[in-house]
């Protein structure tokens, strides 16, 4: 087990290093953060160039991307070359509220998911499975943003029909409120539902064909023949069996909550990562926009390498290949 | 007649004798070349699949509402009541109504939303069949390549599929149609087509791999074929299941992330209508709900009935399942 978590984590590094590579000459080809100078009349050819020095854009893209990782982990993701602040802080920030609202509404979706997941498949093509079938099939091509539009309609109606707060629309605290409060939960309430509800569809439709799938193995059979009680036989047996493919598809659905995020936190005007990417693109903030897409890269090359993990540690099946 | 058996020499092929007896592979024949006693046609895969799709319910109603809805993107100019840019400012936000044929309502300048959804289905229909005819074609290119040749070419595509795979896809999409896209229609489905292929190259790699080693592809070597013939005339047409499936479950994704770049603004810019920013209209209209409502709709059933015409095709074209399904 030691080797294959060292294997992985090994293998990680090169990925790493490679997507951020590809990340950087992408957006260094894309966007120069000088262009706009060139074009300023006021803007002499020497300044235009020692500026260009100054920040090596003149040099070819690996010697660009070998000074923006020594920037990266010296000086923590540098400075944003618009408003000449500090980026980490900002990510740093953002990051835990994003944090909040993702795990939250991954651990709701899970339980959720896996719970209507074993009862759908083990009452197959009961009206309870036809209307959860249904209702994640709809889940399902649900566009994220749609839905969390229709949520803020919805609840920005309610409070001027009847002046009644039980969301806010928009925005992450009221002056003085805590990380923690009652307050903040009104204000996360519906990015939570908004994710909780796509990731829902994902999860209970992958644990139905899951638990169905083990269901009609031979060992299952074995367990109900020697007169084991169905409850044992679905709880032991078969659910320990289905939830395997589940945990992988959670961690590697981190990538997918990342995204809906940048949706849903930017409907919901509510200070996040997404958030905080889509304002820095609106400006051609080259440098904020770098720092996302690492961090987030980072963030999901880590959760692949658990998933890995995870699923060598339940599966010892995968650990010898 | 309430006998099991088949009679050898019945005065008329009747299907009933049979009853339900379903032989794998054959189906009953209606001619008279019943000297067997059976009288049987062989079908190709094909018809196969085409009967499975028409049984398939789901798809069929789905193929039925993509159809319409596809229909009223393309002939978009006659089915619109209105121009999607034709302005009124003495109607601004009408609620629906079916007075002067505004169905949909007006937006904020009058102009008739359901002409501005009508035109907006035919923005993201080009761009998801677009999208998916290109990112077909470079998913099969590399599958093919990777899987008939192995090696280190197969070690080095597959590293680069992971990786696009690993990347955060919708912030690179957004970046990417941010700084290359300035809001034109082409550019933005070039550059998703360029995101979308991994998925199908994994499939036909995975084929390839499989069936490079059977005897029919090295008779054709033995034959003088070149590798090219061999990879599109000989093993390409086994993985046409796939490639159909997958590219047409693409339409709508791409149809989706399109809306989604749209509504954050990096998309399709104005004046082209596109359902995602149509839908992104309605975020400073929240108490005007038609705004929102209609496009959005519009953009669920569209996905919906694709995915469903996907999971027909899938059912249909998987040579596995010889049932027909109800």
């Amino acid at each position: 087990m030691l080797t294959y978590i060292t294997r992985r984590i090994l293998y990680s590094i090169p990925v790493l290093i490679v997507s951020t590579f590809l990340i950087f000459t992408f957006v260094s080809l894309a966007g120069n953060p000088t262009d706009n100078l060139r074009a300023n009349p006021q803007f002499s050819v020497i300044t235009y160039n020692n500026l260009q020095h100054k920040y090596h854009l003149d040099r070819a893209i690996p010697v660009r991307y070998w000074f923006w990782v020594k920037d990266a982990v010296e000086h923590k993701l540098g400075s944003s070359l618009v408003t000449s602040q500090p980026i980490w802080p900002d990510i740093s920030r953002t990051m835990g509220h994003t944090a909040q609202v993702i795990i939250i509404a991954e651990i709701l979706a899970l339980i959720l998911g896996v719970a209507v997941g074993i009862f759908s498949a083990i009452r197959q093509y009961s009206p309870f499975d036809y209307f959860f079938t249904s209702a994640s099939f709809l889940g399902y091509a649900m566009p994220t943003f749609w839905l969390a539009l229709l949520l803020q309609i919805l609840f920005v109606d309610i409070y001027l029909k009847w002046h009644v707060r039980i969301f806010y629309t928009a925005g992450l605290n009221n002056p003085g409120q805590g990380t923690w409060s009652f307050d903040r939960l009104q204000h996360i309430g519906l990015p939570v539902i908004t994710l909780t509800i796509i990731s829902f569809a994902l999860y209970s439709r992958y644990m139905r064909a899951s638990m169905l799938d083990v269901i009609n193995t031979d060992y299952v059979r074995t367990a109900r023949a020697k007169g084991l009680p169905e409850s044992k036989v679905v709880m032991r047996h078969v659910f320990r069996n289905a939830l395997i493919p589940i945990v992988t598809i959670a961690a590697l659905n981190f990538g997918g909550l990342l995204g809906g995020a940048i949706v849903t936190e930017s409907v919901f005007s509510l200070d996040g990562m997404g958030y905080y990417f889509i304002q820095k693109l609106g400006q051609l903030d080259i440098y904020a926009v770098m720092a996302y897409l690492v961090v987030t890269s980072v963030i999901i090359i880590f959760f692949n390498l658990i998933a890995d993990i995870l699923y060598g540690y339940l599966d010892p099946r995968i650990r010898y290949e | 007649m309430s006998e099991p058996t088949v009679p050898v020499h019945p005065e008329k092929p009747s299907v009933e004798h049979l009853g339900d007896l379903v032989v794998p592979g054959m189906a009953l024949g209606v001619d008279n070349t019943y000297e067997a006693g059976l009288e049987l046609k062989a079908r190709s895969q094909w018809s196969y699949a085409r009967r499975r799709f028409l049984r398939h319910r789901l798809a069929m109603t789905g193929l039925v509402v993509l159809v319409l809805l596809f229909g009223a993107g393309i002939f978009a100019n006659l089915v619109a009541p209105y121009s999607f840019e034709a302005i009124d400012l003495t109607n601004v936000l009408q609620g629906p109504t079916t007075v002067a044929h505004h169905f949909f309502g007006t937006d904020e300048i009058g102009r008739d939303f359901f002409s501005r959804v009508i035109f907006g289905i035919r923005t993201s229909m080009e761009v998801g069949v677009f999208v998916a005819f290109v990112s077909s074609i470079i998913g099969v290119i590399v599958g093919a390549v990777s899987g008939y040749y192995g090696g280190w070419i197969d070690n080095i595509l597959m590293r680069i599929t992971d990786l696009v795979l690993t990347l955060p896809a919708l912030a690179i999409l957004l970046t990417a149609a941010a700084l290359l896209g300035q809001g034109s229609q082409w550019r933005v489905s070039v550059i998703l087509a360029l995101f979308f292929w991994t998925g199908l190259a994994r499939i036909v790699r995975g084929v390839f791999l499989s069936l490079r080693e059977k005897e029919y592809v090295e008779a054709a070597k033995a034959a003088g074929s070149g590798d090219i013939r061999i990879m599109f005339r000989h093993i390409l047409p086994n993985t046409l299941g796939p490639i159909v499936v997958n590219g047409t479950l693409s339409v709508g994704a791409a149809i989706i992330v399109e809306a989604a770049l749209s509504f954050l603004g990096f998309g399709i810019k104005p004046p082209t209508p596109s359902l995602g920013s149509l839908i992104a209209s309605g975020q400073q209209f929240p108490q005007k709900w038609w705004i929102t409502v209609f496009p959005g709709l519009t953009l669920l059933v569209i996905v919906i009935a694709i995915n469903f015409v996907g999971d027909g095709l899938r059912d249909a074209l998987d040579p596995q399942q010889r049932r027909v399904r109800a």
